[in-house]
């Protein structure tokens, strides 16, 4: 695909008459691998719900893959923030991830077949958890669920993986181990990742935007002073912090085409 | 007390009741996993609605039951699936305002409504052999839409917004799983009555969760346990000369109690 996978222009968004986003205009182009940061409450669960087809702009446009939302969402890996549906499902690991395909399976009535399991178990295969293909999901451990929500996404075989604070409820070599995993994924798919934890950006983004109810971004891994201080207000309270400098020091400028 | 097996009445009510597990213990258990017990407990309210409907206009209540629940069912969901935050508060509504519709109905009908009684607690002992060949109808029904729309089911009780991204129709996937809930209502009325439908509907498959590991597993331990708590409470309420709706739920709050407490020892050890 040659234009942009993920296309916003102009877009606001309110929920409650509050002013979520603000006119934001956003690209995304296919083999980005695109971190969105921002404090909580900055909108970015919104931006991919606007994304997603989820809640409609107020105004602007959203263009994914060429088209709307609605008619190409299912060609998106979603990974919601954990939790966002109930544990206690009686369901195994296997069933959960090949759920993920529903979206590809055609016909009636719905059945899976050799493609979708084979799907499934790859992505298993790629977040490590093949070994619980039969486990319930209620009986695996925190970090073990959010790969499991990874792997429904894969088993898609989505052309954008889009990941909402995907390691906020890991520890930190969990979350290092999974930035890993998505940067293996990006010779397949693009990606797009929203976090309010700077601390868990890791050097294989290649783009960075922060996101506080406007969108501020030099569409490439630098992230500067203005974009902070525009986005969080404060920038002071972000160095101490630790401003990500692996984002300043490891990406070269010529890196970038 | 065997004699009495002899009698067509009795056989009837086992059978009625038998056959009424076999839907709640289905659908309950979507009802269960996907929470939306006070959303059945509304529907199965708004029957008496039809029920007095029924009375007014002369046709058979349960008929004028299911019109009800089929209608509150698709108006619920309706509203569940565009104003979610409230949904509580429209369930009270829609409870109420079915209950307050069928005492008018029966208000406005001239004369004695017979048998209101037992719409409301159950009288599973004159379920008519009509009633028993239409239950075995909806069971095929039921049986029919959860093997053919299995996977539909499971994504939207498991991940509603998942499922919506994925692009499945999730409206019609939603009203149709609340339609199954609104006839397995009527059925169990006829078992155990407006008032106690909510139990029979959402404890055998909440027993059953304690002891699945799958949706398929859950729904047939819970069709089990619906048969047992029926089949026990009926014999037990004519030994006893009881009411049997109340009897069949009693038996079924007491296994809750019973597995909830195994439960506890289990994880305590």
């Amino acid at each position: 695909m040659e234009g942009p996978v993920i296309d916003l222009s102009g877009v606001s968004v309110s929920l409650g008459g509050r002013p979520v986003l603000q006119d934001i205009t956003w690209k995304v182009m296919p083999g980005d691998f695109f971190a969105v940061i921002g404090p909580n409450g900055g909108g970015k669960t919104t931006l991919l719900r606007a994304i997603l087809g989820l809640i409609k702009p107020a105004a602007g446009t959203v263009r994914v893959l060429g088209g709307s939302p609605a008619e190409k969402r299912h060609l998106l890996g979603y990974v919601p923030q954990y939790r966002t549906f109930d544990f206690s499902y009686p369901v195994s690991v296997q069933e959960m991830v090949l759920s993920g395909r529903l979206g590809h399976v055609r016909g009636f009535p719905r059945r899976y077949n050799r493609e979708d399991r084979e799907m499934a178990a790859s992505a298993l295969q790629t977040m490590g958890i093949a070994d619980l293909a039969g486990r319930e999901i209620g009986r695996l451990s925190g970090g073990q669920q959010q790969r499991a929500i990874i792997a429904r996404a894969l088993a898609a075989g989505p052309e954008v993986l889009i990941l909402d604070e995907p390691t906020v409820y890991v520890d930190a070599p969990t979350g290092d181990h999974f930035m890993e995993i998505l940067d293996g994924l990006r010779e397949t798919m693009t990606i797009v990742l929203v976090t309010h934890d700077i601390g868990a950006l890791s050097s294989h983004v290649t783009k960075v935007a922060c996101l506080n109810r406007h969108l501020y971004t030099h569409n490439d891994a630098r992230i500067t002073g203005d974009m902070i201080q525009a986005a969080y207000g404060c920038p002071v309270d972000l160095i101490a912090h630790g401003l990500p400098h692996r984002v300043f020091a490891d990406h070269g400028e010529g890196e970038e085409p | 007390m065997m004699e009495v097996f002899a009698y067509d009445f009795f056989r009837n009510a086992l059978a009625a009741g038998i056959l009424a597990s076999v839907a709640c213990g289905i659908v309950g258990t979507y009802v269960v996993v996907k929470r939306m017990v006070a959303l059945a407990g509304g529907i199965s309210h708004t029957a008496f609605g039809g029920i007095g409907l029924g009375y007014f206009l002369g046709i058979d209540p349960i008929l004028g039951a299911l019109g009800f629940t089929v209608a509150s069912a698709l108006g619920m969901g309706e509203l569940s699936l565009t104003r979610k935050q409230h949904l509580d508060t429209l369930i009270g509504a829609f409870w109420a305002a079915g209950m307050a519709l069928g005492i008018l109905f029966v208000f406005l009908t001239p004369g004695f409504a017979p048998d209101l009684f037992g719409y409301l607690f159950g009288n599973i002992l004159l379920v008519p052999q009509g009633a028993i060949l239409s239950m075995a109808a909806l069971d095929l029904l039921i049986v029919g839409a959860v093997l053919l729309l299995y996977h539909e089911f499971f994504a939207v009780t498991f991940d509603e917004e998942y499922a919506r991204v994925m692009n499945l129709p999730v409206r019609a996937i939603t009203l149709a799983l609340l339609v199954l809930v609104a006839i397995t209502i009527v059925m169990l009325i006829q078992v155990v009555g407006i008032i106690l439908v909510i139990a029979l509907l959402t404890l055998p498959a909440a027993i059953a969760r304690e002891f699945s590991r799958s949706l398929p597993r859950m729904m047939v331990l819970s069709v089990v346990l619906g048969a047992a708590f029926t089949t026990g409470g009926i014999v037990l309420s004519y030994l006893l000369d009881v009411p049997s709706g109340a009897t069949v739920i009693l038996i079924s709050t007491a296994a809750y109690g019973a597995a909830m407490g195994l439960r506890g020892l289990s994880s305590r050890s």
